[in-house]
């Protein structure tokens, strides 16, 4: 049988990822799976519809607090758990898109941050987020009551089989009858209209599934830390989702991953740098908008189209 | 007479912060039949066209298409009905190949463009249509190219075969012409007379040749009024329209 070469690619790709956890502790690689996650479902937006959500850290954070409380305060099973925090986002979504896709350019990205500014609140003055502290010593459980996720081992690759499926879904939303209208939205709303597309629906479904997996993300990484604090629903956090995919390349497959990571890699070591990370962060992403503006991977694509790799 | 057209204005009427684009504009478009607004720029046509198409609401007056009122409708609405526009400036979907801008007009009727669960491949089936949608507007060779490579006159090729994928009654072509060279003007203006036969087409063009050539009625705007309004030779020897806009810039 012959294997395509894009074939050949992904399955290297998951081949690294799941050697990965000899070599580099595997909390540090899971970070890295749950914001890859989180952005490729952020670019869902950006990338495929052109919207710029400026409020992601809400559905991200919310979904990892309902998680987080329902595995410690119901001693809910994780897969429940991760599936009340995925709905949480879900209808969060639902909410909040429905109040913003009807704005256009930045009004749409002040809408979305101004909610999300109000679910900050919620969760500084809910009781059951608990506040500064947040919600700690979360359990893992047994997923599916067999797969003890204490062993870091097992969640790692429950945690990747989650991202590879999710980013699975999130191609298949891109490369699908749906997708190809959002792409035709993009590159041109007004003729989508003409066409007869409703748009503000097709919007809102993006917005749902992009709300939803950033929740999936936000509430895989809340069983991984056992925590789910303040830091995930601040607007920091929804600044950095999109530094991640501009810095890897929106658009792409595989660009929020490696921004991500990339993002990832510069903070923990930069970790004794305090406060110097957000600026060398800053510094770092100046440089990259500047040097690529396409995003890393948005730059090499075009290489690696000419090997019949799509990235 | 009245029940033979397809879409009339009544004192149609669009103010932009205190300026009239267009005033009391009445038009008839009688059904299967080609029909061009003509006049200077500024003059109100595009106004007009997005008036028409709900893409802009009016200050006062409406918009009938078929007996139907349709002045408060949206503009994706609007095409749902039979109506589909084109753009002055060409709109096509630039990163989509020219195959794949055809197919998402295509598709649209087909009620899987919500379906996100399924692989693209299920589009497969409207390859053949879009090609020949392809062939019938000269770009067999460009279906595969992202549409924003194309040069400007296979842009508006372009747009001419998606709008004809949803086989509308009634088109609505602005400027299908400009910036074309002389080949492939007589090539579209060739295309317009076929899909013309049992649809209605309303056209923006500055192309007089064209117009002439084409239309069965013309109307003349001017400062966001109807200026004068019949077929070509009537409106060509008008004494208001030669002085206004005939024997002016565009002479
Ligand atoms: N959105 C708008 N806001 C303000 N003025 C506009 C707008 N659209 C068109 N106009 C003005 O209305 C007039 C008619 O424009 P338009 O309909 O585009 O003319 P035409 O298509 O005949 O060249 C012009 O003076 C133009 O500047
Ligand atoms: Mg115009």
């Amino acid at each position: 049988m012959q294997l395509s070469r894009q074939t050949l690619f992904t399955l290297a790709l998951l081949l690294i990822g799941l050697v990965l956890p000899h070599f580099v502790y595997p909390v540090f690689l899971m970070k890295g799976l749950c914001f890859a996650l989180f952005a490729s479902a952020f670019d869902l937006l950006l990338g495929h519809v052109g919207l710029l959500s400026f409020g992601h850290a809400m559905f991200f954070g919310f979904a990892g607090y309902v998680t987080a409380h329902a595995a410690r305060e119901w001693a809910l099973s994780p897969e429940l758990s991760i599936l009340l925090g995925v709905l949480t986002a879900t209808l969060l979504g639902l909410v909040t898109g429905w109040l913003a896709i009807r704005r256009q350019g930045i009004y749409f990205a002040m809408v979305t941050l101004a909610l999300a500014q109000m679910m900050y609140f919620v969760a500084v003055e809910a009781p059951f987020t608990h506040g500064e502290d947040g919600i700690q010593g979360v359990p893992r459980g047994l997923l599916f009551g067999l797969i003890p996720l204490n062993d870091p081992l097992a969640i790692y690759y429950t945690v990747l089989a989650i991202f590879v499926l999710g980013l699975a879904l999130i191609h298949r939303v891109v490369q699908s009858p749906f997708g190809q209208v959002l792409k035709a939205i993009r590159d041109n709303e007004p003729r989508a209209i003409s066409l007869g597309y409703r748009v503000d629906q097709y919007k809102l479904l993006a917005f749902v599934l992009s709300a939803g997996i950033s929740g999936l993300a936000g509430s895989v990484k809340a069983l991984v830390f056992q925590l789910a604090s303040l830091t995930d629903v601040h607007w920091h956090a929804s600044g950095e989702v999109v530094l991640m995919t501009l810095l890897g390349g929106g658009g792409t497959l595989f660009g929020p991953t490696l921004g991500a990571f990339v993002v990832v890699i510069i903070q923990n070591s930069l970790a004794e740098a305090g406060s110097w990370v957000t600026i060398i962060q800053g510094a770092i992403f100046v440089l990259c908008v500047l040097a690529f503006r396409r995003g890393i991977v948005g730059t090499l694509s075009p290489w690696f189209a000419k090997i019949g790799i799509k990235v | 007479m009245a029940e033979d057209s397809i879409i009339e204005t009544r004192d149609l009427t669009k103010e932009f912060s205190g300026f009239t684009a267009v005033s009391g504009v009445n038009l008839r478009i009688r059904r299967n039949t080609i029909h061009a607004l003509i006049g200077p720029n500024g003059a109100g046509k595009t106004t007009c066209f997005n008036l028409i198409t709900g893409f802009l609401r009016p200050t006062r007056g409406q918009v009938l298409y078929d007996g139907r009122d349709i002045t408060a409708l949206p503009p994706a609405e609007v095409a749902r009905l039979g109506m589909v526009r084109s753009f002055q400036i060409s709109a096509v979907f630039g990163k989509l190949s020219v195959l794949d801008n055809v197919i998402v007009a295509l598709q649209r009727k087909h009620g899987l463009s919500f379906q996100f669960w399924r692989p693209s491949s299920v589009l497969n089936v409207f390859i053949a249509q879009a090609q020949s949608l392809i062939d019938d507007v000269g770009l067999s060779d460009y279906a595969g190219i992202p549409a924003g490579e194309l040069s400007y006159g296979r842009k508006r090729a372009l747009e001419i075969a998606t709008t004809l994928a949803l086989d509308p009654p009634m088109i609505l072509l602005d400027e299908p012409m400009a910036g074309m060279g002389a080949e492939d003007t007589s090539k579209i203006t060739d295309l317009i007379r076929t899909v013309a036969k049992n649809r209605t087409i309303l056209m923006v063009e500055h192309n007089l040749s064209v117009v002439a050539d084409l239309s069965d009625t013309i109307t003349v705007l001017e400062g966001g009024q109807v200026l004068a309004e019949g077929p070509y030779d009537q409106v060509s020897t008008n004494p208001a329209v030669i002085d206004a806009y005939m024997g002016g810039a565009h002479g």
